[in-house]
This record gives C-alpha cells, structure tokens and sequence, in this order.
C-alpha cells in the first residue's frame, strides 16, 4: 500500500509517495505522482486527465523505475503476514493520579465537567495515593521505568498531597530497584515561584495548559469565579519556562471551532518565549457550539499546513520550536509492539481516582462499565485489563488500510468509545487531522534535511 | 533515478518487536501529554526527537 501526498512550501509544490507497510518516504517529480495515484490506485478524474497528458516514454521510465523500488521492498510493499505484538503479561507501568476532582477555572470545554468527573469536589489523600503507588509497583513486574502524572481538576490544588506522594514513590521506587518518572498538568494560576521551583526540581515533564493569544484563551477560559484567566497566567508560566531551562516542559493549547485559525496562537506562544508547544483538537460532541465539526475540517487541515510552512521558516532561526504534533522520528521510532497498541489504556496504563478507584484512564473515569477495581482493596478486574491489552491498530477494520496506522496506533479508544459506542471504531475527525499532521510531518522532515 | 529519489528506507524495522515496554506512555488525548507513537522514541535508540537540538545552519 502506498499514499501519494503533496505540500507546497516557498511557491514550490514537493511530491512525495509514503510507502506504508516498510515505512519508506521518496520525493517524486509530479509526473511520477501521478503516475503513482494511477498505479496504485485513487486518482482523481482531475489528476486522470493531467496524467493522460504525459509523453509515453516518460511513463514507461517512471514505472521501470517503480518496479526497481518494489523489488527492493520499498515500494508497495505487501502487508507482512503474523505481526502480532508480542502477549502482554499483564504488567502496569503508568498511573494517572486524579489528584483532585476540583478546579479554579471553569473552561467552557472541560471534558471532566468543571474538573469534577460528575463526583463530589473529591481531594486524593496520602493514603490513596501511596496505595496507587504501592500497586503500581507490585504490578510493573520487571518493568524498571515507571510513571505518573498528576491531573485533575486542577493538581495544584492538592500540591501538599502531590507532594508527600512524590516522596514516597521516589524512595519506595528506589528499594525496589525502579525509576519513576512524573508529569503534572496544570493550568497556571496557582503556578507561583515556590510551586515553579519544586515541580522544575521534582518533576520529568510539566504541561502548562496556555491556549494561545489573550482573546482566545479568555474567550473560552474563566477562573471559578467568573474572571478572565489570561493575565493571572501567562506570567507564571513564562516565568516557569525561565526557571525551567533545558528541562522537560511543554505548552499546550486547546483549539475549538472558534479559532480555527490556530496558527496565530502557535505564534503566540512562540513570541513570548515557549519553544516547546502543542496545540490539540477540541473533542466535544457535535451539537457543542464549540466542537470541531466535519464541515470544519478542510478550514483546518489548511490551517496544519499553514502552520507547518511556519514551523519551517521559524526553525531557521531564532524562534525554533518544537511543534508537538510535527515531531516525527524516522530512525529510532518505537518497536513494532508500540505501533501496534498505541497508548495501552487499561492495560498498563491506568488512572487512578480520588477515592482509589481504577479505570482504563482519565477519560473513562466515573463509567461504571468501565470500572476496574480500587487501589486501597487492591481488587482488580484482569477481564477488563485483557479487553483493552487486545486493542490493536490491525484489529479495527477502519484503520487497516490507513497510511498513519503504524504512527497513530489505532487513535484514542475514548474518543472511539465516546463518539461511536466501539472501542475498535476510531473517530473519524480527529482521524483526519492525525493523517494531515502525519502528512506534514514527513514532508518536514524533508524539507528540514534538505532531502 | 531520474523520477524519485528515496529520502527514508524501511523506517519501520517489522522485526523489532522487542516491545520490552520501558518506553514512554502515550496517550494521545487532547486534554493529555499528546503524545502519539509518531512522536515517540525507543529508549534502547539514540535518536530522540523531543529534545530540543538546535540545527546549526
Ligand atoms: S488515523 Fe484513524 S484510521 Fe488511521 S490508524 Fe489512526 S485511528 Fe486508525
Ligand atoms: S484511550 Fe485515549 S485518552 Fe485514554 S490514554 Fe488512550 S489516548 Fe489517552
């Protein structure tokens, strides 16, 4: 299987045929594009008409030279038979620690209802999270790199009890010869200097939640008492980005369908300082007034592409960054198992409630059906671990032809549970936009090693 | 060749499958790490791709 994409950058359109199943990437003159849609498959009446217009030796070149290409396994090349990821033993290795279901903002678009799940404004204790501790590490096996990350509601709220858990994991984690690793997402308002200083200290990665220009962010962003949050933020987390230096840090932004012209907010960031940003889809249903609708899509697969033509002109120079989504690596990539399972929600990674309660991640937390047993009794439901450890990208029929597959893994089984009632239906908008990235992203990668 | 020039060849090494599973979780979620396997690196490889390396031009 192969896919045949384009990209226009500095006036000039790049060609490229994306080799599928050996994960080849060749840059092509348009007559060999063209060549390709009609070869293998897909082209349009339009592009029928312009590839009827080629001299016929210049075809017959084009395809001796695909044939080469095939014969080396590079091009077309046949799905391989029995790859299957290797049987997970059952191991955890990741936590999401809810560490309290409570916020200070009220963004119009929280998935997690005001921070809340739907559940009273529960706060994680001590004894809840050295539990969850405790379990993941009687659960890694012989997993030695482990890892939470602190989410909510807003984690700063309950800094103190991050904090005691923190110095719990890393001495227990310790004795029993493992490294953890912790992440915390916070939205800033609360990210003062002494807050700053221990999450750069303590913690493997830091996500300030940041949408973008003041007018953007305000518009969908209000702190609990009705006030906009831009100006209480924006200085805590430059200020963090300071503190921060070579560390693990990123900004990420949400987009809804009332700015779709994201760029800017990219630009933004970038302007004041982030070099590290990530700007994501919102994910609301469809009758939200807020939500990405299919209508939105082709506003914004254009907008991907405006922003990659960006992303190259400022990584020459001074204003380099990295865009979360255009990061791609075409040589030390995941193993096979990676591509295959993707996340690995409620197989070996899961979250953990204020209350003690498991479910496959934060996204499914509060579902009953999804419920998978509680830290404190250590009860837990292998069923349900099995039925997600089962997921993979070959599993879903909508994903086996699809040329993102072993990058994207199959998408968010939430998302596919939430928007279609099937964990093995991904949801086809988001799917549109990751085949975009996936597209710029190699032709990025072109570009920047002037290939 | 004249028509194409092979920029990456089998990127996707099919027989690595080590899935030793002491890489990075990846949930790819909006609100989360955004973290796809696209943008993921093997901890037993060199190459990192989220590691801030400036190119010197
Ligand atoms: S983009 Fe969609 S169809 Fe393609 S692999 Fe991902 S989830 Fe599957
Ligand atoms: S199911 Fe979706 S939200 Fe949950 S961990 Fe996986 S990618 Fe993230």
């Amino acid at each position: 299987m192969v896919h045949c994409f384009k990209f226009s950058y500095e006036g000039n359109t790049r060609y490229f045929i994306w080799d599928i199943e050996s994960g080849s990437l060749h840059s092509v003159d348009c007559f060999a594009y063209l060549c390709a849609l009609n070869r293998y498959g897909n082209i349009s009446d339009k592009e029928k008409a312009e590839f009827d217009k080629i001299p016929v030796s210049e075809k017959k070149e084009i395809e001796e030279e695909f044939e080469i290409l095939e014969s080396q396994g590079v091009l077309n090349c046949p799905v391989s038979e029995n790859i299957l990821p290797t049987k997970s033993g059952g191991e955890i290795k990741a936590l999401c620690l809810h560490i309290c279901h409570d916020c200070n903002m009220r963004c119009a678009y929280c998935f997690a209802k005001d921070g809340t799940y739907n559940t009273p404004k529960d706060y994680m204790t001590f004894e809840v999270g050295k539990a969850a501790i405790d379990f993941l590490i009687e659960k890694s096996g012989k997993r030695k790199h482990l890892e939470a990350d602190y989410f909510g509601g807003e984690p700063l709220l309950n800094f103190d009890t991050v904090k005691k858990i923190t110095e719990y994991a890393k001495e227990k984690c310790k004795n029993a010869g493992k490294e953890i690793n912790f992440t915390l997402t916070t939205n800033c308002l609360n990210l003062n200097e002494e807050n700053a200083r221990y999450l750069n200290n303590e913690m493997e990665n830091v996500i300030l939640s940041i949408d973008g220009r003041k007018e953007v962010h305000n518009r969908v962003r209000k702190t609990a008492n009705g006030k906009d949050a831009f100006d209480l933020i924006l200085n805590n987390a430059i200020n963090f980005r300071k503190i921060r230096g070579n560390k693990k840090y990123y900004v990420r932004g949400t987009f809804t369908a009332l700015n779709t012209d994201f760029t800017e907010d990219v630009k933004f960031l970038s302007d004041v300082g982030f070099d590290q940003i990530s700007m994501e889809p919102v994910v609301l249903d469809e009758n939200n007034a807020l939500a990405i609708k299919k209508d939105d899509l082709p506003k914004i697969l254009k907008e991907y592409e405006k922003l990659a033509q960006e992303y190259i002109e400022r990584r020459k120079g001074e204003k380099w960054f990295n865009f979360f989504h255009f990061m791609i690596d075409l040589k030390g990539g995941p193993c096979l198992k990676k591509r295959l399972t993707g996340c690995g929600a409620g197989s070996e990674y899961i979250a953990v409630t204020p209350t003690g309660e498991i479910y496959p991640c934060h996204q499914f937390a509060g579902d009953k059906d999804f419920y998978m047993g509680n830290v404190l009794t250590k009860q837990f439901n292998t069923d349900i671990q099995k039925k997600f450890a089962n997921i993979t990208v070959l599993c879903k029929e909508t994903c086996k032809n699809c040329f993102a597959k072993y990058y994207c893994s199959g998408g968010c089984s939430a998302n596919a549970y939430h928007f279609n009632k099937d964990l093995y239906k991904p949801y086809e908008t988001a799917c549109e936009m990751m085949k975009k990235r996936l597209e710029l992203s190699l032709a990025i990668y072109a570009i920047e090693n002037n290939l | 060749m004249k028509h194409i020039n092979t920029l990456v060849k089998n990127c996707l090494n099919k027989s690595e499958n080590s899935g030793c599973g002491e890489c990075q979780s990846s949930c790819q979620s909006a609100c989360k790490t955004s973290c796809t396997v696209g943008n993921q690196s093997c901890v037993n490889k060199d190459e990192k791709v989220n590691i801030k390396v400036k190119k010197a031009d």
